[in-house]
């Protein structure tokens, strides 16, 4: 599995905004480049990321060839209950990596 | 100033002798001092500092069995922040084995082919970048102490003398940079003071890791001179003479450089 570094407060205030940030480790190809033959390096990116949060998608991104790479990700929503939020990152060539993290609301 | 005056301002140095004004213990900043509030940020949280990355496969690598001797390094070192903590400030150290100053890469080469009995790592690989940045961490936030011990003096001074030579097409020395021009700004970019409190480093420019010796190669590429090879003596002299000029100063690796 490749590294991804989640960071999501592991408690929360119900109500609370709360910010979510995600890091994932990719080379982020974007296609367009030569090697130094002339050849093109085959495009190898991340093209979409979803959060979910007990079951529910509360997030999503789709991610394009001017992304650098290991992308980091953040955004913020709404502490309503405890759970799990789950993330997903599908990319070219098969890439599939997953994370998940927890969270008290009280 | 506008970037043609730096560039100017930088290159009237070659009219000029080096003056290579040593910059004084208090006068000292790291990379990080010169960066956007943006990049300090992101250097700033472990889960936005892209460095971590590595540093997460680092301690993946650190327990995997290798090599005929089947042994990973936590089988003789055990646990990372305990046995590292503060390695990576007193390197390059002295090497009995190699009878030669060694940078951190290559002390880990060194396990890795007598302790592992395993292939060592190529410059700049994913796992050794991952390894020394591991390593690297369990200095942060401690002073930088190499170049102390006195079997390193003659390379110290050799990586002195190196730094305030002239190189290159431009014909320009570290020290012109580096310790005469520290700041102004080239083409955009803070020339810093060349300090290697944070390596490996993520460059941004570079969308990557890499070590002291990739960073030196840039800017020897950058005045047109001939880059010394990787672990090559002069290149060790000259990362050992860098760290001795920042002797106290805070270790703040793995960074993120612009
Ligand atoms: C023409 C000016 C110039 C010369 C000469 C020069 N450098 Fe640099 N150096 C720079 C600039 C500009 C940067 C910062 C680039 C950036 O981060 O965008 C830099 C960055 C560095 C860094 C990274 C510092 C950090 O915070 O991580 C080190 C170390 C360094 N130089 C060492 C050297 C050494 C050793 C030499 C001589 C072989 C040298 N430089 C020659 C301009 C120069
Ligand atoms: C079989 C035991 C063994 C294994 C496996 C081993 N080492 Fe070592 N390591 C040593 C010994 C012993 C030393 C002390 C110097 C010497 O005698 O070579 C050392 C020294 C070091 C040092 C220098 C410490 C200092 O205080 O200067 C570093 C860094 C290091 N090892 C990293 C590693 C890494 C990274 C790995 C895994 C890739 C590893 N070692 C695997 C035995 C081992």
């Amino acid at each position: 599995m490749p590294a991804a570094l989640v960071n999501v407060p592991p408690k929360a205030r119900r109500g609370a905004v709360i910010e979510i940030k995600t890091l994932m480790s990719h080379v982020m190809e974007p296609g367009y480049r030569h090697t130094a033959a002339g050849e093109v390096v085959p495009r190898d990116i991340i093209t979409s990321f979803t959060c979910r949060f007990n079951g529910a998608e509360i997030f999503r991104a789709d991610l394009f060839p001017a992304i650098a790479a290991n992308p980091f990700l953040s955004f913020f929503t709404t502490a309503s209950e405890s759970g799990k939020f789950e993330f997903e990152w599908i990319g070219d060539n098969g890439f599939v990596a997953t994370a998940s993290a927890a969270i008290t609301v009280e | 100033m506008r970037p043609q005056a730096l560039l100017a301002a930088a290159l009237l140095g070659m009219a000029l002798p080096v003056l290579a004004g040593e910059i004084a213990p208090s006068g000292r900043r790291s990379g990080y001092d010169f960066m956007s509030a943006d990049s300090k940020a992101m250097q700033d949280d472990d889960t936005a500092n892209p460095a971590m990355l590595s540093v997460l496969e680092g301690e993946t690598l650190w327990t995997t069995k290798a090599g005929a001797a089947d042994k990973s390094c936590s089988d003789c070192h055990g646990a990372v922040d305990v046995s590292m903590k503060g390695v990576a400030a007193r390197y390059p150290a002295f090497s009995a084995a190699s009878a030669a100053p060694v940078d951190l890469g290559q002390r880990v080469n060194l396990c890795r082919r007598q302790h592992q009995e395993a292939d060592p790592f190529a410059p700049e690989s994913r796992e050794l970048l991952a390894l020394t940045a591991l390593i690297a961490k369990q200095s942060r936030g401690m002073p930088i102490t190499a170049g102390g011990d006195p079997r390193l003096a003659s390379s110290v001074a050799r990586g002195r003398e190196l730094f305030v030579q002239r190189q290159g097409q431009l014909n320009l020395a570290c020290a012109n940079c580096h310790d005469d021009n520290w700041d102004k700004h080239l083409a955009g970019s803070a020339i810093t003071q060349g300090q290697p409190t944070g390596y490996p480093i993520y460059r941004l420019e570079w969308q990557g890791m890499g070590s002291l010796q990739r960073r030196l190669r840039g800017c020897m590429t950058g005045i047109r001179a001939q880059a010394f090879d990787f672990d090559a003596p002069d290149m060790i002299a000259l990362e050992l003479y860098l760290m001795s000029r920042a002797h106290g100063m805070t270790m703040d690796a793995p960074a993120v450089r612009p």
